[in-house]
């Protein structure tokens, strides 16, 4: 899938300076080569992980159920009804959700409203560096299918051509309770062995691509990055 | 004007300083060690939306920033075009989140103006109500957000919940929580329900209770204090270089607000006076708007006593789906909670407008001001100055 | 606003005064002496806050209207300033010598509109757009529903009803 001779290619149009290939010289006084894109990204195909055992897998979806770890990226303006959600009035602690600051520590992400090109470039990015199992909850209409936007030369008409989504919490904007009740049937589908969102990722994974690198049009990264 | 003491603030001596190339890049070697380029977002819990700021290090110095903003952009100025101006109504809300009455307002005053349409006196006072309820639902979080960048989170906490029950208030009056869609071409789309003013001022007393909290957390806070005082100093003269307007404007001494100045709606029947500081940083900006808060409570309640009981809320107008508005352009503005906010609105006489251009305060606050005060900044300030600034990028980019 | 409508009649050709309320009034001024007369006016005549700038894209007369709204603000008027250039090879002067943000302005514009602004600093570098490569996108020509539906994927079963249409239909 990794053409190495087109990848470079396709990224010496928009490289940055920082990206470059150089020498650095280390603290002990011997001079390295660093290459920045190869070095610091991995470029290897996420893999499916099936299940070995499947009593023990259904207590750890239990597990993963009641601790749902947010990601506090909000892309649209859906994220304004994450601070009422997590603050005493609906208080999402209480169902085992919490907002995380990186997605290193985080299993879902919330994509909160529509998204500009430019953001899906990043949402892409993070979503590959969150660590699997992982969910995704698309809020509003506009993830569905355009919504307010579907017009907009800008914005990305459905989510799910770019991204597994598990749950949509339809509405322009979807109240907190609406949210909330997003999360419980999120954990009714990770209970029952139905988000599968990372296997579906990797298995499909030249699709997803594909249609990601059709509108993001100065993709000057690494295929997969984690 | 207070002596600066802070080393962290703009220096006029730049010969210790990288220069600038051409390009408005620093001529600097990024891979000497010396120089370190940080990214601050896009997303960011601090801002209203996703913005980056690409600052250039050096030690904890920031020696050059350069905002990105372009994360939210949906061209609503170019899906406007292709809409009916009634259509035009849904859309222009969603322009920015934390305030979408004004966006409603000034597009109604807009076509109201082009096609000569008097509006009745029982709008115009709802329109008031709402316009402050939307004031201060935005204040609600913006106050307390000042200390949730230093940490004290439970400001925030408070906040946030108070401003849910303003958002009731909005439910029960329009039944929208965030979009509300009341302010139509001609008034209003209803009246007040029964004991809305009893649940009005209940809600207002706790607020009021809320200040006498968040004067303790805030403005007698060692801790705040020290982090605030003489940081993110904005210079009077850069007011007008840099069309600073609004809070930030009136914490440096300058009385200028729409409300006062080019009087809109009722409020030339309300008795208030303009709130300013003169101290010009993050601490003179966040008195500014806590007065801003008192002044918006009372505004409320003087709004509330003045207003008739009934009457006329909505004016004739011509079936919107065939409506045409006379060629013309016109501009008109608003006080929002940042400062000036403005439509300039061009119609040639179809059904749909030819263009609608927003005017955001952030605009300028965001990007050539917030640039110039990040130079010599700490680099444990950038966020708070950010947030002082009460930048909100949707409004940058539409 | 009277008084400022004559002086500024007196030293430059202006034409098309439209006064849409007391305090706001809307002249045109040609290509070559827009900048002279936004500088006298900051200069001389008070208006030191800088409003907006923005075009307006005139497809019909192939022309590009740009506005720059000005604001007194002890006085407490505005004055518009509008000027007509032409749409091919589209190029004005550029005015962020007099205020910071007018460079933000320009910056804009050459992207949504491909108007050039010489001189102006960091005009050519990407604003809000990122990788596009069509025409700019605020121009009359450019067809955003026919480039998203071409794009994004429409997801199947939207019905989009002209409302009069649909109106008529439902009432007949």
């Amino acid at each position: 899938m990794i053409n190495e001779n087109n990848n470079s290619e396709n990224l010496n149009k928009f490289l940055h300076k920082e990206n470059e290939i150089r020498n650095v010289e280390t603290p002990d006084g011997s001079i390295i080569q660093v290459d920045p894109l190869n070095d610091y990204f991995c470029t290897d195909r996420p893999e499916v992980k099936e299940p070995k055992n499947k009593v023990i897998e259904k207590f750890l979806n239990w597990a993963r159920a009641e601790s749902l770890w947010v990601l506090g990226f909000g892309t649209g303006c859906g994220s304004i009804e994450i601070p009422p959600l997590v603050t005493p009035r609906f208080d999402a602690y209480r169902f085992g959700v919490q907002m995380r600051p990186t997605p290193r520590q985080s299993n879902v992400f919330i994509i909160s409203g529509y998204l500009a090109v430019k953001t899906l470039k990043r949402v892409i990015r993070t979503y590959e560096q969150m660590q699997g199992p992982k969910y995704v909850l698309a809020l509003g209409s506009c993830t569905i299918n355009g919504g307010m936007y579907w017009d907009s030369y800008n914005t990305i008409n459905r989510l799910d051509h770019y991204i597994p989504v598990d749950v949509y919490v339809a509405g322009c904007m979807p109240r907190p309770e609406a949210l909330l009740a997003g999360f419980n049937k999120l954990k009714e589908r990770i209970k029952d062995g139905r988000a599968e969102g990372a296997n579906e990722y990797a298995e499909k994974f030249d699709w997803y691509k594909s249609n990601q690198k059709k509108i993001v049009k100065d993709w000057n990264m690494p295929d997969y990055n984690w | 004007m207070k002596e600066q003491k802070n080393i962290f603030n703009w220096q006029p001596d730049r010969s210790k300083y990288p220069k600038v190339k051409e390009n408005g890049e620093l001529d600097i070697d990024l891979t000497s060690e010396k120089f370190i380029k940080l990214w601050q977002g896009p997303n960011h819990p601090g801002v209203t939306g996703n913005m980056a700021i690409e600052l250039t290090v050096s030690g904890d110095e920031v020696v050059h920033a350069k905002t990105h903003v372009g994360y939210l952009h949906r061209g609503f100025e170019k899906l406007m075009e292709r809409r009916l101006w009634i259509q035009c109504f849904p859309t222009c809300i969603r322009m920015c989140v934390a305030e979408p009455d004004y966006n409603e307002y000034l597009l109604a005053k807009s076509a109201e103006e082009l096609s000569g349409i008097e509006v009745p006196e029982m709008a115009e006072w709802l329109r008031t109500l709402v316009l402050e309820m939307a004031r201060l639902q935005s204040l609600l979080r913006t106050v307390p957000g000042q200390a949730g960048t230093l940490s004290l989170g439970v400001g925030v906490q408070w906040g946030v919940y108070l401003r849910d029950l303003v958002l009731d208030l909005f439910e029960e009056l329009t039944g929208g929580r965030v979009y509300h869609m009341y302010i139509l071409p001609g008034g209003v789309r209803g009246l007040l329900p029964d004991g809305f003013k009893k649940r009005m001022e209940d809600v207002l007393k706790k607020i009021e209770e809320f200040i006498v909290n968040i004067e303790n957390l805030m403005f007698k806070n060692i801790v705040f204090k020290k982090r605030t005082i003489g940081v993110g100093y904005i210079d009077p003269a850069w007011v007008d270089q840099f069309g600073i307007v609004g809070p930030n404007a009136r914490a440096a001494g300058f009385k200028r607000d729409v409300r006062k100045d080019y009087p809109y709606l009722k409020y030339n029947e309300l008795d208030f006076d303009v709130t300013y500081e003169t101290d010009s940083d993050i601490f003179a900006r966040s008195v500014v708007r806590k007065k801003e808060l008192i002044l918006t409570l009372d505004l409320i309640r003087q709004i509330m006593a003045k207003m008739p009981e009934k009457g006329d809320f909505k004016a004739q107008t011509p079936n919107v789906l065939h409506w045409k508005i006379p060629a013309g352009e016109t501009y008109v503005r608003s006080e929002s909670s940042r400062g000036e906010y403005g439509f300039y609105t061009v119609s040639d006489g179809s059904t749909m407008p030819r263009r609608i251009n927003l005017r955001g305060p952030s605009y300028t606050h965001a990007v050539s001001l917030l640039e110039k005060m990040l130079i010599n900044a700490n680099l444990a300030d950038v966020h708070s100055i950010m947030v002082s600034l009460q930048t909100c990028p949707p409004e940058i980019e539409r | 606003m009277e008084n400022y409508i004559e002086d500024i009649k007196l030293r430059f050709d202006v034409k098309d005064i439209v006064s849409r309320r007391d305090n706001l009034s809307f002249i045109t001024c040609e290509k070559e002496k827009t900048i002279a007369l936004i500088t006298h006016m900051k200069n001389n005549l008070g208006f030191t806050h800088f409003v907006l700038l923005t075009a307006v894209d005139w497809i019909e007369d192939g022309l590009f209207q740009l506005t720059y709204i000005l604001n007194n603000p002890n006085a407490k008027i505005d004055i518009a300033v509008r000027t007509m250039i032409s749409r091919e090879n589209s190029e004005m002067e550029s005015a962020h010598k007099l205020w910071q943000q007018v460079a933000t302005y320009q910056r804009e514009l050459r992207e949504m509109f491909g108007i050039n602004f010489p001189d102006s600093p960091g005009v050519t570098d990407n604003f809000i757009l990122e990788g596009w490569d069509d025409i700019p996108p605020y121009r009359r020509d450019f067809d955003t529903k026919k480039y998203a539906e071409e794009t994004y994927f429409p997801r199947p079963g939207r019905e989009t009803n002209d409302p009069a249409e649909y109106m008529k239909k439902k009432l007949s």
